[in-house]
């Protein structure tokens, strides 16, 4: 207790340390992913944990919320040591969790979601009328326009994400760690996610929040911890700290160059050019095209249609109208198997839905969309482990044991995986949808340097992202969707973050706009 | 009966090993012994010859169902598809004989005609199911009604009986023997390392899994999830086929009550073979394993007084959920802990 009030940034707001690990080892089977991990977590404060991909921070969160049991050292909880045996007893103490994958109950309703395991009951029957008011105050809370009674199957990722918040909320936490909750969100919701973080620090709540965006640890967090290879690095305030200092804690070496270079102009010949492609209610006469060598990004708030217009390139998606054309000849794409013939992949954005089996070791997930590249009758394990073997040193992925289960590695290496798994089918046009949802700061920039060397080599690239500096770095050109519509294509000094706002929002640009140059 | 209790010890520190493997294949061990110990006849060939041929049956019909099992379905048509294909067989045969005569040509067509049925049939139950987008469950418990009532309509409520003189030409497809092995049995291998190679060596067999798994990412990965599913049900309903053509010379009949609850005998192979009945794990010398099992748990009681051959569901039930308790591997951890 009273080395931990040495750390205290506001003595005079009398903090108090509430939760905190001491010397936390934890090992998988035998992989030790922990090695003597001390935290504090203080009343009032926001502390963030900062790691790469795999430094096992959501390790250190499931312990001290009990979901995981330490392989030694202890908690203590308000100066006692304490056990939680599992995630209920962490819960009955008021340390609430919002796990990084999303945890909920697909065909069940938003409320009964959020009242999950704690219904309000009347008598012996459910009390349904007051949980859905209950749950209404949640959402409005969080600004959040979801009818309580839709199936959570029904929702967006992003609302699927406010729907775990306001669950964590209505537990009333005294402890609330928060393990990359806006790794889904736009920066709207994540502003009122912030804006409820700060109304609960300054009810006393000790918030621990885990980033792989450093902004947001600026913005948010009062203490910063450090974590590299499962050990401690730092512990130490963030306004100190500027985004490099973070970085490099994390990597434990300089980034020198986040984005590859582009050179203007050495975009080659249309490899795909789409027009007057419209998908009922959702995207409307959409025309583009696509050079070899370049990277084009979409941008445009969710629910713009960007992901709907790419579904239906590629055959996931019925076509109302609209003609799809490889290398000037007319193709008809109406599976993804007739995508993958056309040489055109798409990495999901849903890595955990529809990108990795989790219950899979790596090798049967990284050939499986390039199954046939492995032999049509007989399927060669030697080229598949070859494959795999090259796949790790490529995409550096990190896996404590090469059998593990895919749903056991940390959620930046099961990125790192998913990208390895769309390249092996060598594509000539990539889709890539939010490339670097949770990844590290360090494996980001290798991600766009890979970007960088496929366009290098002729290939194209189609980006979507919501991280506005990404979509700035890596696109050579920018198309803004806004309802369904592409609003316009930014080129040149145009590609700003205020003329993709104005297009966004529809302030500016026409609707259905031809692309011809 | 100290070497009985010395095997035993080896055989559970074999189960730290990796239980989830060996733990049909020890189980089986530790039937045998337990019918050895019971009656000395237990080994001998003619027994032992009896219990692989009765579990040729059901094993080739599980074989087809851990394909079904493991891409994620179910089909509880089989014993009621058994049924019918007997009957078709045996009416179609009975009638040649008064145009080709009782030879080998009559079988050959009769056989023709239950591959025919077999893969017809399994292919209705994949195609309604996945073009109809109708529950596995719901679409098979259909067809097992169809197929049931179509037997005992075509045996008007009776038994159908193959023709004494084709009986005699189709006898050794049961009774024969290759250097001693049955050929129901010989035949039961085949089937099983075709199923083998099939499920764990081929693209097919990847795609299976995966469908098991996670049908979204199958379908995301490019793999025609529809037509594989459907291929697990023809598999499945020639593996029926197969079993049936096994089985007609055996009896040289066919009634309402052929092939009645093979379908939760095949499906009980599979999963106490170690294929999960969820989906996305199937293995196939498991259910061979399983099925082998399942025959033994009869024989042996049969052999013993100790207890009536009333109960022997009740043992194969117990059996059953034994094997999938153990099989979790949970057991080890609240062992530990
Ligand atoms: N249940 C498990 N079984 C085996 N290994 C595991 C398990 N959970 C985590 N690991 C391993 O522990 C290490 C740390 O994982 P963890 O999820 O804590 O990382 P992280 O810091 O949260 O990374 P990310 O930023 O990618 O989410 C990884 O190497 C992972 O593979
Ligand atoms: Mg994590």
């Amino acid at each position: 207790m009273t080395d931990a009030a040495v750390h205290a940034v506001n003595p005079d707001q009398q903090v108090r340390t509430r939760l905190s690990g001491r010397q936390i080892c934890k090992s998988f089977g035998s992989a030790q992913v922990l090695f003597d991990v001390s935290i504090d977590l203080m009343a009032g404060e926001v502390h963030a944990l900062l790691g790469e991909n795999g430094a096992g921070k959501s390790t250190l969160v499931k312990i001290l919320s009990g979901y995981h049991q330490p392989s030694s050292g202890e908690l203590v909880l308000d100066g006692a040591p304490v056990t939680f045996h599992d995630s209920e007893a962490g819960e009955n103490h008021g340390v609430i969790l919002i796990h990084q994958e999303l945890n909920l109950a697909e065909q069940l309703t938003v409320e009964e979601n959020i009242f999950l395991g704690r219904e309000i009951k009347r008598g012996w029957f459910l009390d349904k009328a007051t949980m859905r008011q209950e749950a209404a105050k949640l959402l409005s809370q969080l600004q959040c326009d979801v009818d309580p009674k839709t199936r959570i199957r029904d929702l967006s990722v992003s609302d699927r994400q406010m729907v775990e918040i306001a669950k964590a909320l209505s537990k009333k936490a005294d402890i609330l760690i928060l393990d990359e909750p806006t790794a889904v969100l736009t920066g709207r919701e994540v502003d009122i996610l912030f804006d409820q973080i700060r109304r609960l620090r300054d009810q006393g709540v000790a918030i621990l929040y885990i980033s792989h965006k450093l902004d947001e640890i600026k913005a948010i967090a009062d203490r910063v911890t450090v974590l590299r290879d499962g050990r401690h690095i730092t512990t130490e305030p963030v306004a100190g700290l500027e985004k490099d200092d973070m970085a490099r804690l994390m990597v434990g070496r300089d980034i020198k160059q986040m984005f590859p270079d582009r050179t203007p102009g050495h975009a080659g010949d249309v490899a795909l050019s789409v027009r007057n492609l419209s998908v009922d209610g959702q995207v409307r006469d959409a025309s583009f095209d696509l050079r070899r060598g370049e990277v084009l990004g979409f941008a445009g708030i969710v629910g713009a249609g960007r992901t709907a217009l790419m579904e239906a390139i590629i055959g996931l998606r019925e076509r109302s109208s609209g003609q799809i054309e490889r290398n000037g000849n007319p193709v008809a794409i109406n599976s993804l198997q007739d995508a993958k013939k056309c040489g055109i992949a798409y990495l999901t954005k849903d890595r955990k839905g529809s990108g990795l089996l989790l219950n899979m070791e790596m090798r049967p997930n990284l050939t499986l969309l390039a199954l046939e590249k492995f032999g049509r009758v007989i399927i060669d394990r030697k080229a598949e482990e070859a494959a795999l073997e090259a796949a790790i040193e490529a995409f550096d992925i990190r896996a404590a044991d090469r059998k593990s289960k895919v749903g056991d590695f940390s959620g930046g290496n099961q990125q790192k995986l998913l990208l390895a798994k769309v390249m092996e089918t060598d594509p000539e046009i990539v889709i890539i949808d939010e490339p670097t949802r949770g990844i590290d700061i360090g494996t980001k920039s290798q991600i766009y340097h890979f970007i960088g060397d496929l366009t290098n080599r002729g290939k194209s690239v189609i980006l979507l992202s919501s991280e506005m500096p990404e979509m700035l770095g890596l696109s050579d050109r920018i198309a803004v969707m806004a309802a369904g519509c592409i609003t316009g294509i930014l080129e040149g000094n145009d590609r700003n973050e205020h003329e993709i706002m104005r297009h966004a929002t529809g302030i500016s640009g026409k609707q259905g706009v031809s692309v011809h140059e | 009966m100290n070497s009985l209790e010395r095997t035993e010890r080896s055989a559970s520190s074999g189960f730290t090993i990796d239980f989830k493997a060996l733990g049909p294949f020890l189980a089986l061990v530790g039937l045998f012994i337990l019918g050895t110990a019971i009656n000395e006849a237990f080994l001998s060939g003619g027994n032992l010859a009896n219990i692989f041929t009765r579990a040729a049956f059901i094993g080739i019909i599980a074989v087809g169902a851990t394909f079904v099992i493991t891409a994620g379905g179910i089909d509880l048509s089989v014993g009621s598809m058994a049924a019918f294909i007997s009957g078709a067989m045996i009416v179609v045969m009975n009638t040649l004989v008064a145009t080709l005569g009782a030879g080998i040509e009559t079988v050959l067509i009769g056989v023709v005609l239950s591959i025919v049925l077999g893969v017809g049939a399994g292919a209705i139950n994949g195609l309604v199911s996945t073009k109809g987008k109708i529950e596995a469950f719901i679409v098979t418990l259909g067809t097992m009604g169809i197929y049931r009532s179509l037997v005992t309509y075509m045996a008007d409520g009776g038994t159908l009986s193959l023709d004494f003189e084709v009986r005699g030409v189709y006898r050794p497809v049961y009774y024969g023997d290759v250097l001693g092995i049955p050929v129901p049995v010989l035949v039961f291998f085949a089937v099983a390392v075709a199923g083998y190679v099939l499920l764990n060596m081929t693209p097919f067999g990847r795609k299976c899994f995966a469908i098991g798994s996670n049908e979204q990412v199958a379908r995301y990965s490019a793999i025609h999830v529809d037509r594989v599913k459907t291929m697990t049900y023809v598999i499945q309903g020639l593996c029926v086929s197969l079993a049936t053509i096994i089985y007609v010379p055996r009896l040289g009949s066919a009634s309402s009550s052929t092939g009645v609850l093979w379908e939760l005998e095949a499906i009980a192979a599979v999963i106490i073979g170690g294929t999960m009945l969820k989906g996305g794990y199937g293995r196939i010398w498991g259910t061979v394993v399983g099925a082998i099992m399942l025959t033994t748990i009869g024989n042996i009681l049969n052999l013993t007084d100790a207890i009536s051959n009333y109960l022997n569901g009740a043992v194969q039930g117990l059996i059953i959920i034994v094997a999938v308790f153990l099989q979790r591997g949970d057991w080890r951890r609240k062992k530990s802990k």
